[in-house]
């Protein structure tokens, strides 16, 4: 499954453990929540970058304490539509001002692209290679937003106020 | 009206292109039809028993008469010359081409229409009452705070896979025509004491296989937070609705499960967090979407003029300017119900003929400008007085005249069998029946004001639940079989039906039905006593009793 970061495709440095695979001596790994919760002291210790793959229904306040220690947070898509990760996103994002890596997991696909980076994430486990290659081409797909979110894209709203007032300044 | 800027247009067109491009991975083989129904989904896309089935938004049920005749152009281009309007300020087209959806999205898009999120488990299209602007004693014109929210609410990044759809309506109007409290959310524009604009904020309404009534969450929501509580309301709901049980997904039962208290609080606590923040509306911002809406230069034209006083003469004119004209704000002017209920006539429908031939009325007496109402009717909202007996000619010649707005043969019913792959039985044949059987005008009048609702199945599209008569076609032994339940109401004083007595075959409804208005006729206490205020002042027994003693 490619992984895209920073708009391209890239190796994913990160090992994918399981509850009960032993812990390997170096590297960067990837842990699931429960296993990182239990062990989180010993997990972070070692050397090697730590991220952890939270689960859609668990409160992610529990995460909050590590998050300045975290090198990726991965959220799962356990169907594209199930869209519980995204309010996570945004909370890890906006609330608890979380800026380490945010991974979508799942059923990812190229339709979902503008939402997710809206919501904050900026890594994609794309689940198709031709998905994961029109990445650049569907994340410019739109160039109007209503919303405000935390990526900080202008909003209609606003952006009519300034095409408002900058009106105003010419006549 | 509201017109689209560059800005919204924009948006809407890149929607189809994406939507083109999706069609064309369909079409290729490279989604899957698995992966191809949720993106159909939010554009409004169906697949039903015979084709696939294309609604199309219209927010806040306004529309102008270029957009009509559009809509009368893709059921000619693209349908079979029709469309049937919904109970959500909705149409729908029946018998659409896949490979020709994008290029009909395409024409719509040019007029400012689009299909975003008409199906799908995603926040649907925001509708009001279709008076509104118009309407008598409205606080403010409800459109432009449901335009700002049908922005808000349109692509939303963490609100587009909900566990279950998702419904807003807004009234600004005591006498709710908007249906509020059997959605999501419904609001309710008001003043507090201080004279500021809020809304009384509804939650957890809707009917389907387990009904309920909305419950106020909120007595009063500034209107520049609105924003934010909606958001507060769906975040909430994003994580803890259900989605291990597509029945049990919608808000109604989360707040049902968690109580309204408990549920408020959350909402609450979560509002905390984002009431200050970019989603707070400021005054600049509200009046740029105000003024975006045009209203009619209406004349100063008298109460009374000699036109419609000539017109009174003729009974069939005087018929139809008591049954379907309504007081307008301004002097002189008139809101003129059009009634797609023909006797005979599947409920909602209108061909693109009688589509386009509308728009020119619009154009000629009502400042270009056409309502759709939940209730499958047209309004024409600016009509002076004066043009009344030449606008009442030229409907009649279009079939659009029927003197039966809110009587008896206004009939809201789903598609039913006929087209909609999740019912059970037929909706639209129980419906012509019946307008048959009550075609005698006389005879609508004398029972007065009486709303019969049919569904198809239990999904309730029909809006069953809330007739003051409710029709329900459910499947039994492979025979389609009509439960009736009386009582219902979706006005302000909203309430759902009860059940008068088993099932009854398909063949056998219209004689209930008309064994169920006997009754009333002769259990009410005088005939202003309206069929709704009988059932509530003598409960469902007696309609038992009389019905169901013969059977």
């Amino acid at each position: 499954m490619p992984l895209v970061n920073g708009g391209k495709i890239v190796d994913d440095g990160f090992v994918k453990l399981a509850v009960d695979t032993p812990l390997p001596e170096g590297g960067d790994i990837l842990v699931p929540a429960e296993r990182f919760l239990g062990e989180a002291e010993g997990l972070l210790k070692r050397a090697g970058k730590v991220g952890v793959i939270w689960p859609n229904n668990r409160d992610i306040g529990e995460l909050v304490p590590y998050l300045g220690k975290l090198a990726t947070v991965a959220l799962v898509f356990p169907t594209f539509r199930d869209g519980r990760a995204y309010s996570q996103a945004r909370l890890l994002r906006e609330r608890h001002n979380y800026r380490g890596e945010l991974r979508a997991t799942g059923q990812v696909l190229r339709d979902q692209f503008v939402f997710m980076l809206r919501a904050g994430f900026d890594a994609f486990e794309v689940k198709k290679q031709a998905d994961a290659e029109a990445f650049m081409q569907t994340a410019k797909r739109y160039s109007v937003f209503y919303q405000p979110t935390g990526d900080g894209r202008i909003t209609a709203l606003h952006r009519r106020m300034q095409l408002r007032h900058s009106e105003g300044v010419g006549t | 009206m509201y017109a689209y800027d560059e800005i919204d247009r924009t948006l809407v067109n890149e929607r189809v292109s994406e939507f083109r491009d999706q069609v064309k991975r369909r079409l290729s083989g490279e989604l899957t039809e698995d992966e191809f129904k949720i993106l159909r989904l939010q554009n409004g896309v169906y697949l039903q028993l015979h084709a696939y089935m294309f609604r199309v938004a219209i927010p806040y049920g306004t529309l102008a008469t270029n957009q009509l005749r559009a809509l009368a152009h893709v059921a000619r281009k693209y349908d079979r010359g029709y469309g049937h309007f919904t109970t959500r300020q909705n149409i729908q087209f029946n018998w659409i081409k896949l490979a020709e959806l994008p290029d009909a999205l395409a024409d719509l898009a040019d007029v400012g229409i689009h299909a975003m999120q008409t199906s799908g488990n995603n926040m649907r299209n925001v509708t009001s009452d279709q008076w509104a602007g118009v309407a008598p004693g409205e606080i403010e014109d409800p459109r432009i705070w449901s335009e700002l929210i049908r922005q808000h609410t349109t692509l939303h990044p963490e609100f587009s896979f909900l566990p279950r759809k998702f419904k807003i309506a807004i009234t600004a109007s005591d006498h709710d025509r908007a249906a509020i409290k059997i959605h999501d959310i419904g609001l309710k524009l008001i003043r507090n004491e201080k004279g500021e604009t809020g809304f009384e904020v509804l939650v957890g309404g809707g009917l389907g296989r387990t009904p309920f009534i909305g419950k106020t969450i909120k007595h009063f929501v500034h209107g520049r937070d609105i924003l934010s509580y909606i958001e507060a309301i769906l975040r909430v709901y994003n994580q803890y609705g259900r989605r291990d049980n597509i029945y049990k997904a919608r808000i109604k039962i989360l707040v049902h499960e968690l109580g309204i208290e408990k549920f408020s609080r959350e909402v609450e606590e979560e509002w905390q967090h984002i009431r200050n923040s970019s989603l707070q509306i400021d005054d600049e911002v509200i009046e740029d979407i105000r003024s975006r809406f045009t209203y009619p230069a209406y004349e100063k034209l008298p109460h009374m003029p000699d036109e419609l006083r000539q017109a009174a003469a003729d009974p069939d004119f005087e018929a139809w300017r008591k049954n379907s004209v309504a007081p307008h704000k301004v002097q002189g002017y008139s809101i003129v119900t059009i009634s797609l209920k023909p006797i005979g006539g599947p409920p909602g429908d209108a061909t693109a003929e009688q589509m386009d031939a509308l728009a020119d009325l619009a154009d000629r007496y009502s400042f270009g400008e056409i309502r759709v109402g939940h209730e499958q009717n047209l309004a024409l909202p600016h009509v002076a007085k004066r043009d009344l007996p030449a606008l009442w000619k030229a409907l009649d010649k279009l079939g659009l005249a029927t003197p039966n707005v809110n009587l008896i043969t206004d009939i809201i019913a789903c598609p039913g069998l006929d087209y909609c792959s999740l019912a059970n039985a037929r909706s639209i044949p129980i419906a012509q029946e019946l307008t048959r059987r009550f075609a005698n005008h006389e005879l609508a009048n004398l029972i007065g004001r009486l709303h019969i609702n049919i569904s198809g199945c239990i999904n309730a599209c029909g809006h069953h639940h809330v007739g003051h008569i409710g029709i329900l076609g459910v499947e039994k032994n492979g025979e389609e079989v009509y439960q009736i339940t009386i009582g219902g109401r979706a006005d302000e004083n909203a309430a759902l039906g009860t059940l008068i007595g088993p099932g009854v075959k398909f063949d056998e409804v219209a004689d209930v039905i008309e064994d169920v208005v006997e009754a009333y006729l002769a259990l009410r206490e005088r005939p202003e006593e309206l069929f709704m205020d009988t059932v509530k002042r003598l409960g469902v027994e007696p309609f038992k009793e009389r019905v169901y003693a013969t059977r």
